[in-house]
């Protein structure tokens, strides 16, 4: 496939390895002509009406509207349309309610009772307990592959049960302090019981109730006035699809759709503040990191990741790797997130440091082979620039290109050292997923039986600031000697028309307000 | 008569057998290729179990060589199979795709037969003198534009620029017809490069044939000029313009990727760019299929027609 040429055609951009977090930064830091702009234009009263045609890319003539099938942006983008989970992320990863009216846990925090809003699907019919188990169990059916399941797991399906109309006891197999994180989990949507057809007429709880759909080029949804948090302003929203980001550009200028998703920072230097169409950053999205293997030579010892850490120029990786369109990482998941330890110090590069390191692990001349491919923007950049940092520290990359395909997979095992990245989520959700001893990807093979205690303690400390502080103890360990190298993150950015008002700027790919379409309006 | 009723029985049997090894080629291709289609769907999430749960439920877990006699039972009934991905028939995804590509390429041949001849007989005609230089030069200026560079050019200036023309195709699905003005880039852009060969191969060989001693003797019979071009000396220059006629509708119906993705119209080449990164074999497949047969009926047709207007030149089998 011709990449280079056609970068917009790396369309498989899975939401949970990219994403968008902003952090109040936004405010300090070029913020540009066109946000204050918009921040001006935003003042007026939301207006009714109009038909909003939002540009994504897709995944062809295969796409489903099945909301627990959600895999790419757009297949979520509609979903969130649609269809409504329990819960849903804020700007810093942290569970808001949505049809969850609330939730609380008994002291143990392996039960937790939460009780539903009033809601109605699109038929009319109210949101029930019921519904919530159907559509959870369904998810964790061992015969499919939902991707949510794996969130699921804490919870025990059979022991769960309705306790009324509104309100479900959720038994957990072991303490979980996040478990609304849980709820809100990527593609956790909630549907009526028994529904299993998404293609026809799918009836869902969302801001929006549906009109047509054709996979790969079109879905078509109209205003749900009855929708708990407010009928939205748009009366009509289409979703289309264009693979390659020039289409979405061109489109966007020639008139042809009010919002493109995901463009490129080169474009976006282009159009900002030129009047024309609007730019809205996301700032401080996607996780960019090198993945150290830490159970293998050379980076089993800690000296040789300590040294890796010291190599690295994050800032010279941001502006080539990224075009400028990011902000410089801490090896540490989450800027900007919920217990994110932002007290630590910013690394900086100092290679004697590096080298000194190597040489006590004697470690000199150390040839490595860097795994990369061209699954994600940046990726190919971003090794050529950590290779020639690496020769000033007498370290020899051996840059290897692999399929973008199967990159995810061929990496998880193999290899010692890899570019990586990922999307928004919860730190805890990170640590669950990628840190502990059974973690279905564990990239780093961060094997440690004390870290794994601390993660448990973390989930059966009830009081908020103590599990706090026991997550910084892990982000503390992870800063001085994990296996995750996190130069930077990324920016995810987006295009509108001039008229398209209430576009949210804080707001993470995977959060509540990334893709949101019923506050959005048209002046 | 008789040996051309052979020759056509003879070239579909060899089409039979190119199809089939064209199909057998792609499905150990897709095999060979790293990652399955399960692999492909887990994407960043290569959590090892739920790679082994989605191969299950795609029945991928069964060996490579039953799922193709499986496939080939279903193909002999006319059936194409269903996608991995989406468990929607193979034949939806063909026919979805086949509207849009059908309508491109058929107003693009529609243009590009007229246009190319005529370019071709002009510069002929002049052959040496002004026309003939502006219009050599021309086509080798436009041919030497790659497709991608060109539609981005267009795209620029007729439709951001000027404002004459909407951008992109995107949202009007297989409902190109009613947008009439969309398909005016993606034509110009798919004409470009086969009107230029096509002219160029017109003119070479209409100045072959004028140099012939046939035309040589027409023209002491005192037959008109453009008698003598029209009706002597083009049908020599047709047969291989004809053959390069079938390889440009094709190209033009084996899915034009780059002129697809530039203007978002959702025709064959974005389907078996999406199954092949979805690595969704039977979809990839069914394209092998309808490839094959269109590649082998087109040069078929273009080598009766050959045989028609050149019977010397011989038809090589």
């Amino acid at each position: 496939m011709p990449d280079e040429r056609f970068p917009g055609l790396r369309r498989r951009g899975f939401l949970t390895a990219t994403g968008a977090a902003t952090l109040g930064a936004l405010a300090l830091t070029g913020c540009g002509g066109s946000g204050n702009k918009g921040q001006d234009d935003k003042g007026g009263t939301p207006k009714r009406g109009g038909r909003l045609r939002a540009a994504f890319a897709g995944g062809g003539a295969g796409e489903t509207l099945d909301p627990h099938l959600s895999n790419l942006f757009v297949d979520v983008a509609r979903a969130k349309a649609l269809f409504d989970k329990l819960a849903d992320y804020g700007a810093d990863l942290s569970a808001r309610p949505r049809l969850a009216a609330k939730w609380e846990s008994n002291k143990t925090l392996d039960r937790w009772r939460v009780t539903l809003r009033e809601a109605t699907f699109h038929d009319g019919k109210p949101v029930t307990a019921q519904d919530v188990l159907y559509s959870y169990r369904r998810i964790a059916d061992p015969k499919k592959a939902f991707r949510a399941k794996a969130s699921l797991e804490p919870i025990d399906l059979d022991a769960s049960r309705a306790t009324g109309r509104r309100s479900i006891e959720f038994v957990l197999k072991r303490p979980t302090a996040e478990f609304p994180n849980v709820l809100a989990a990527f593609g956790a949507y909630i549907v009526p019981e028994h529904a299993s057809d998404f293609d026809k007429k799918p009836i869902g709880s969302g801001p929006f109730r549906f009109v047509s759909f054709a996979p790969g080029r079109s879905a078509v949804f109209r205003r749900y006035d009855d929708y708990w948090d407010g009928a939205p302003h748009l009366d009509e929203l289409e979703f289309v699809v264009a693979n390659e980001e020039s289409a979405r550009v061109n489109a966007l200028l020639g008139g042809q759709v009010e919002y493109a998703h995901e463009l490129n920072p080169t474009t976006a230097r282009a159009h900002e503040g030129k009047g024309q169409i609007e730019i809205v950053r996301l700032r401080n999205s996607a996780m960019q990191a090198f993945c150290m293997k830490t159970d293998r030579p050379p980076f089993d010892d800690k000296r040789v990741r300590q040294a890796f850490f010291l190599i690295t120029d994050r800032k010279e990786l941001v502006d080539g790797a990224l075009s400028g369109a990011g902000e410089i990482g801490n090896d540490l998941f989450g800027k900007g997130y919920e217990y994110y330890a932002d007290s630590l110090p910013q690394r900086h590069q100092d290679l004697d440091k590096a080298r000194a390191l190597l040489k006590q692990a004697g470690a000199e001349k150390l040839k490595v082979t860097l795994d990369t491919s061209a699954v994600a923007a940046g990726f190919t950049e971003a090794a050529g620039i950590f290779r020639d940092q690496a020769a000033k520290a007498g370290v020899t990359l051996d840059v290897k290109m692999g399929s973008k395909d199967s990159y995810w997979s061929d990496t998880l095992d193999n290899g010692t050292l890899c570019c990586y990245r990922s999307g928004a989520m919860p730190i805890d959700a990170h640590i669950s997923q990628r840190l502990l001893t059974d973690s279905a990807t564990n990239a780093t093979k961060w094997k440690h039986k004390d870290f794994d205690a601390l993660y448990q303690q973390a989930q059966s400390t009830r009081d908020k600031t103590e599990r706090a502080a026991v997550y910084a103890r892990m982000q503390h360990r992870l800063y001085a000697e994990g296996g995750f190298l996190i130069w930077g993150f990324a920016d995810w950015i987006l295009g509108t028309a001039r008229k398209v008002r209430g576009v949210e700027a804080k707001a993470p790919a995977n959060s509540l307000d990334w893709a949101r379409f019923d506050k959005v309006w048209l002046a | 008569m008789r040996g051309l009723r052979s020759l056509v029985a003879r070239r579909l049997l060899l089409g039979i057998v190119q199809t089939t090894a064209v199909v057998l080629l792609i499905f150990a291709l897709t095999e060979a290729l790293p990652g399955d289609a399960a692999v492909a769907l887990a994407g960043d999430q290569p959590d090892s179990a739920r790679i082994e749960a989605i191969r299950k439920a795609m029945h991928l877990d069964r060996p490579a060589p039953e799922r193709l006699i499986e496939w080939v039972t279903g193909l002999l009934h006319g059936d194409l199979g269903t996608s991995l991905t989406s468990g929607r028939p193979v034949s939806s995804y063909l026919t979805g795709g086949f509207g849009p590509t059908l309508l491109l390429a058929t107003l693009t041949v529609a243009l590009l037969v007229p246009l190319g001849f005529g370019l071709g007989i002009l510069a002929a005609r002049h052959a040496g003198g002004l026309i003939d230089r502006l219009v050599s030069s021309m086509t080798l200026a436009v041919y030497a534009v790659p497709e991608f560079a060109l539609g981005v050019l267009l795209v620029t200036v007729l439709a951001l620029r000027l404002g004459w023309l909407p951008p992109t195709a995107v949202g009007y699905g297989t409902d190109l017809l009613a947008h009439p003005a969309a398909l005016v880039l993606p034509v110009l852009v798919l004409l470009s490069r086969p009107v230029c060969s096509l002219t160029r191969l017109v003119r070479a060989g209409m100045i072959d044939a004028l140099a012939s001693p046939y035309v040589a003797q027409a023209r002491r019979y005192g037959i008109s000029g453009a008698r003598i071009h029209l009706t002597h000396a083009l049908p020599g220059a047709l047969a291989p313009a004809a053959q390069h006629l079938a390889r440009t509708i094709d190209w033009l119906l084996c899915g034009v990727i780059v002129v697809e993705a530039l203007y978002t119209i959702p025709g064959l080449g974005t389907v078996l760019l999406n199954a092949v990164a979805e690595r969704d074999v039977p979809v990839v497949q069914g394209l092998a299929v309808l490839f094959g047969v269109l590649t082998v009926v087109l040069n078929l047709g273009a080598d009766l027609v050959a045989h028609r207007l050149a019977p010397r030149a011989g038809v090589a089998a």
